[in-house]
């Protein structure tokens, strides 16, 4: 039986040798397989009287416990090993950028506009689309612009034909869906409009956004409180508005809109233009087949590059058609 | 308008200061554009005297003066072509400050002492006149200092009216404004009839009476134009941005610039016969004040005599009958056109005048008698001579009426949003010189002056009484209306989520201009005529796009030149095409890419992007969009004819993908590999409302098979064949690898392909899988003449 113990300690000092899961196996069939050193110790008992059978019974036991434990043992550490040598293969720089495509992003316009939309949208206003090509009639006439009128000088037009045009406003979308329709009306028009004008501060192109509301009851004071919410809602400032009388032949009474933009230098508030407003002119309802006296409507219009300008910063009206990468990236 | 506060406070003189003035019209209407001092800042300038003019030892261009003005009598070497003995100048003394800080001090010219300077205009800031000295008048007070001689503390104040207020056109107009928004009065200057010394009338026939219902002509003989306009009214002139010129126009430029009524003098020698108002004869032809010949039209009014037209009437004088130095008898002509008739006249003819821009807007229609005798008046006392009576060609029926309007207090609140006391409404209307002749209990009946034309319904009332008590006076509430829902179709997807999808996929929007360059369309869609417009911004913006291609191609180039190797654009937006003799406006989308298809980095590599990157990407949209394209080769003139492809939705073609033909790419001088696609919006984004199907519980069975075909069978062809044979169960069909190689032979390429099938009851069988696996086969050896590859 001294063997035994012999045994025992030649299995440990084999375990603590191990180097791998594979020669810790190997170590536990010689030891405690079948056929293993210390298994075979059992056949020794038959020598023995029944007396002592137990004793050493429990001895070798005792023994093939010892070296499984350490078997156990050591192959937890192994395998520790192992995950921690597989993790440090495996490891990466997770520093270096991703795999994959890049993102793009929506023009300053576009996402100007559908600023706006979500805005008049939240409030119950329909968006309308109309033809960029529209007819005399409805880009001035029905608008109250006839032919002679002076106000046309402040539409330089883009004409293909005496009466077929490049609308100069987005207000024929509503001429027209107002034809259509019938009050009441909550609607924005926003869009390409034209007007033949170029340098530093027009293009020949650029956006519009036209709102109209038609009720039976509206006032110039629901139109002040739309303004001064759109405003604010937009520019993200409780900035201060001002209503200043001015003069569109499709509105009565009519009126510019100016906000607050920054101090003069005695201090006093720089106002600057931002768009233009009014009460629809009966005229123009009684084009559309609607009753002045039983409905009431104000009408809007702003200038979407203008907007965005002012809210992006960007000093170069030009630059929205340019497409330049390096400008539209800016936006994304 | 540019006026002079100095002259609007002869008016109207309110105790508020300049600032306060200009914002008080600012937000009555009359936006002011801005204002600027009437001369440049200096000091240390005053009245000088030339009492002598010696030539200068050693130059031929100076001269050497004695000037008195100062302490004492000053030697000043002076350059100026005008100067001479006796005249009175500005005279900057040694210490004085001119503008842009420029300081006289004692200087020597060629070697002779120079104490101080003699100035020009433009020295002072006062024009742009630098041709000589500015002359000042003989009896301007020696010595005195420039400034208050001049009145030089003035502005010149810039209103950008709207063309509604015609009214505001003068002085009169303006004061009048004022005046009802301070409370202050007004005065006027004198307007009494200059009765007649002489018998003389011009005869004076008018045919076109409904273009011209008031014309008033007066003979004032033995005037003296060759004396210097008086100081004050060349300065007030200059403060309103007019130019000198003599004494008749200066004064029928005053009086417009006071009055409102452009008025006009012909010399009366010039006049054959008499005036006959009437249309012009088609092609007949007149030289203008301006030099220029023109050729009139048929539907133009001229002033004429009985031989020929001597003016466009409203607009601008001839040259020929116009007054000059040697003109001793004039006919002063005061007139009321109709508004309507001279409309775009003057544009026609490339002009815009000073009276063509107020009698378009509207004069008032009863101010022609008073300001003739204005004008009498003022020539009588520069330019001396004898005025004739006047002679008044009017036709009542032609002319306006003043127009009665209501004013409805209900309405008033309505439209404002708040109910202004009546003696407030009543108050400002009769400020505003529209008299009330019959005031109700609940409405006010006013009688319109024939000053204001722009007031004929009650709108226009509202908006005056809205505006007199301040549209920022007016409350602010927020406006009450339906909450009804509108109805919104599921299946249709909004643009947004199209352009949200392409921004997902590294696509930057553009937009471009819907008007492009003839040339490059004509590269990109030569079959289709762009519509051209009647007046091109330029050249290259002349018609309208055919396709977006058109715009991006340029945008593509733009980011070349500008060392962008990567782009990838999309837009979406209205072409226009024709069809037949209608206008067909079109929304597309389009696209534009080249360079990597992915960013370059470390694991991204730097494949350049292909057709398939594209018409995957293409493939991904319309399965978010819930449609089924299909891509057939096709042929475009843009589009490389081996990598081309035709869109269909069902049988209807909805754009087209593909690499830009080589040819096309080198007249555009474009680089690299270029993916173009356009589609047609709307029936893209019309898919379908999800509608669930049960799915099956038991397995899907694969088989896989490797074929090789002929190059010119599609793809598309033996999806077909392999669907038409693969049962009902077939629930996808995958090409995995496509290969062309040389072991194939010419003109071969070998597809592999998996099946897939699956019952939705039951497993299938073994048997009956490989039945349908083998009838494929056959039919693909068949149908297409393919093997079955090894």
């Amino acid at each position: 039986m001294e063997n035994l113990e012999q045994l025992v300690q030649d299995g440990l000092t084999a375990v603590k040798n191990a180097d791998s899961l594979q020669a810790l196996d190997q170590i536990r069939v010689e030891y405690l397989g079948k056929k293993g050193v210390i298994t075979q110790q059992a056949k020794t008992l038959g020598k023995l009287s029944p007396e002592e059978r137990p004793a050493a019974g429990q001895k070798i036991n005792e023994a093939k416990g010892q070296v499984e434990e350490a078997i156990n043992a050591r192959r937890a550490s192994l395998e520790e090993a192992a995950i921690a040598d597989r993790l440090a293969r495996e490891s990466i720089d997770v520093t270096l950028p991703g795999r994959g495509q890049d993102l793009g992003g929506l023009h300053p316009v576009t996402r100007t506009l559908q600023r706006i939309e979500q805005f008049f949208g939240n409030a119950g206003y329909s968006v309308e689309q109309g033809p960029e090509i529209e007819d005399d009639y409805h880009n001035f006439e029905a608008l109250n612009i006839p032919g002679h009128h002076p106000a046309r000088a402040m539409h330089d037009t883009f004409y293909f034909n005496p009466g077929t045009l490049l609308r100069t406003h987005t207000s024929p979308v509503q001429i027209r869906t107002m034809e259509a329709g019938k009050p009441p009306f909550r609607m924005i028009c926003p869009g390409r409009v034209y007007r033949c004008d170029s340098d530093m501060t027009h293009t020949p192109m650029f956006h519009q956004v036209e709102g109209l509301l038609v009720e039976r009851n509206v006032s110039f004071a629901d139109l002040k409180s739309t303004i001064e919410e759109f405003l604010r809602v937009f520019f993200e400032r409780d900035l201060q508005v001002r209503f200043r009388p001015s003069y569109f032949p499709f509105t009565e009474p009519s009126a510019e809109v100016d906000i607050e933009w920054g101090r003069e230098e005695d201090g006093s508030i720089k106002w600057l233009e931002i768009m233009g407003c009014g009460m629809v002119h009966p005229k123009v309802f009684e084009y559309c087949g609607i009753d002045a006296e039983e409905y009431r409507g104000f009408a809007f219009g702003l200038g979407v590059e203008r907007l965005a300008m002012l809210r992006y910063g960007v000093n170069d009206l030009r630059m929205f058609f340019d497409n330049d990468l390096r400008f539209l990236r800016q936006f994304r | 308008m540019k006026f002079s506060e100095k002259w609007l406070r002869e008016w109207v003189n309110p105790a508020i200061g300049s600032q306060e003035l200009m914002d008080q019209i600012t937000m009555a209407g009359l936006e002011v554009d801005g204002f600027e001092p009437v001369a440049g800042e200096f000091t240390g300038v005053i009245v000088g005297e030339v009492r002598s003019v010696a030539p200068h030892p050693d130059a031929d261009k100076l001269r050497v003066c004695q000037v008195a003005g100062g302490d004492e009598v000053v030697q000043v070497v002076c350059g100026a072509p005008n100067v001479r003995e006796g005249l009175k100048v500005p005279f900057a003394v040694v210490g004085a400050v001119l503008p842009g800080n420029f300081r006289i001090k004692a200087a020597k010219l060629r070697g002779q002492p120079s104490n101080g300077m003699l100035c020009s205009e433009s020295e002072l800031g006062l024009s742009e006149d630098h041709a000589g000295l500015m002359e000042l008048p003989a009896d301007a007070p020696t010595g005195q200092d420039l400034g208050d001689y001049l009145g030089l503390n003035d502005i010149t104040i810039d209103v950008d009216l709207t063309p509604n207020r015609a009214d505001c056109l003068s002085l009169r107009g303006l004061a009048r404004e004022v005046g009802v928004l301070t409370g202050e009065s007004v005065s006027e200057p004198d307007l009494a009839p200059v009765p007649a010394s002489h018998q003389e009338k011009p005869q004076i026939d008018v045919e076109a009476k409904a273009a011209c219902p008031r014309y008033l002509g007066r003979i004032i003989r033995n005037v003296d134009l060759s004396v210097a306009t008086p100081l004050w009214m060349v300065e007030k002139l200059r403060r309103s941005g007019i130019r000198s010129i003599d004494p008749a126009v200066d004064i029928t430029n005053y009086v417009m610039l006071e009055l409102g009524q452009p008025l006009h003098a012909f010399d009366r020698a010039e006049i054959d016969g008499g005036i006959v108002v009437r249309m012009a004869r088609q092609d007949e032809e007149l030289v203008l004040l301006d030099g220029q010949t023109v050729k009139l039209s048929a539907d133009t009014l001229v002033i004429a005599d009985h031989q020929k037209p001597l003016a466009i009437a409203g607009v601008m004088g001839g040259e020929h009958s116009g007054v000059t130095e040697k003109t001793r008898d004039l006919m002063l002509e005061s007139a009321w056109f109709e508004p309507v008739a001279l409309a775009g006249k003057a544009r026609e003819y490339g002009l815009h005048t000073d009276a063509s821009h107020r009698f378009e807007r509207g004069v008032d229609y009863e101010l022609a008698r008073t300001a003739m005798e204005r004008a009498t008046a003022l020539l009588l006392e520069i330019t001396g001579g004898e005025a004739g009576e006047i002679v008044e060609v009017a036709s009542d029926e032609h002319l306006p009426d003043a127009p009665a309007v209501t004013l409805r207090a209900g309405r008033l609140a309505g439209v404002l949003g708040m109910t202004i006391e009546a003696s407030r409404v009543a108050g400002i209307l009769t400020r505003l010189g529209l008299s009330i002749t019959d005031q109700g209990t609940e409405s006010w009946t006013v009688r319109v002056p024939s000053y204001r034309p722009d007031i004929s319904i009650e709108e226009d009332l509202i908006e005056e009484v809205g505006r007199i008590y301040g549209y920022n006076n007016l409350p602010v509430t927020e406006p009450f209306g339906s909450l009804a829902m509108r109805p919104r179709e599921e299946a249709v997807r909004p643009l947004s989520a199209v352009r949200d999808f392409f921004v997902a996929n590294g696509y930057q929007e553009a937009i471009t201009y819907s008007f492009v360059d003839p040339k490059v369309q004509a590269v990109l869609d030569p079959d289709r005529e762009g519509i051209p417009l009647a007046n091109p911004i330029s050249s290259d913006l002349a018609v309208m796009r055919t396709t977006l291609w058109s715009g991006l191609v340029k945008a593509l180039e733009y980011n070349q030149k500008r060392q962008q190797p990567r782009i990838r654009l999309f837009e979406s937006g209205l072409r226009f095409v024709k069809d037949g003799e209608k206008i067909g406006q079109q929304p597309m989308l389009a696209g534009i890419v080249t360079g990597n298809q992915l960013p370059e980095n470390w694991a991204n590599g730097r494949r350049q992007a292909d057709f398939f990157d594209v018409k995957g990407e293409l493939e991904a949209l319309f399965s978010l969009l819930g449609v089924e394209v299909r891509f057939a080769a096709g042929a475009h003139p843009a589009l490389h004819p081996g990598q081309c492809a035709q869109l269909f939705l069902e049988d209807q073609p909805v754009g087209w993908m593909g690499s830009m033909h080589p040819q096309v790419q080198k007249k555009l001088d474009l680089d690299g590999t270029i993916l173009m696609f356009e589609l047609f919006l709307n029936p893209i984004v019309s898919g379908y409302v999800p509608n669930f199907k049960e799915f099956s519980k038991y397995p899907e069975v694969r088989r896989d098979l490797a074929i090789i075909i002929g190059n010119e069978i599609a793809f598309a062809d033996v999806d077909r064949v392999v669907r038409d044979n693969a049962g009902e169960r077939l629930t996808a069909l995958r090409a995995f690898d496509v290969y062309e190689g040389e072991k194939l032979g010419e003109g071969k390429r070998s597809l592999a392909l998996s099946l897939f099938w699956q019952h939705p009851g039951r497993t299938l069988n073994d048997d009956e899988v490989h039945e349908l696996f083998d009838g494929v086969i056959q039919a693909l050896q068949n149908e297409l003449g393919a093997t079955l590859r090894s």
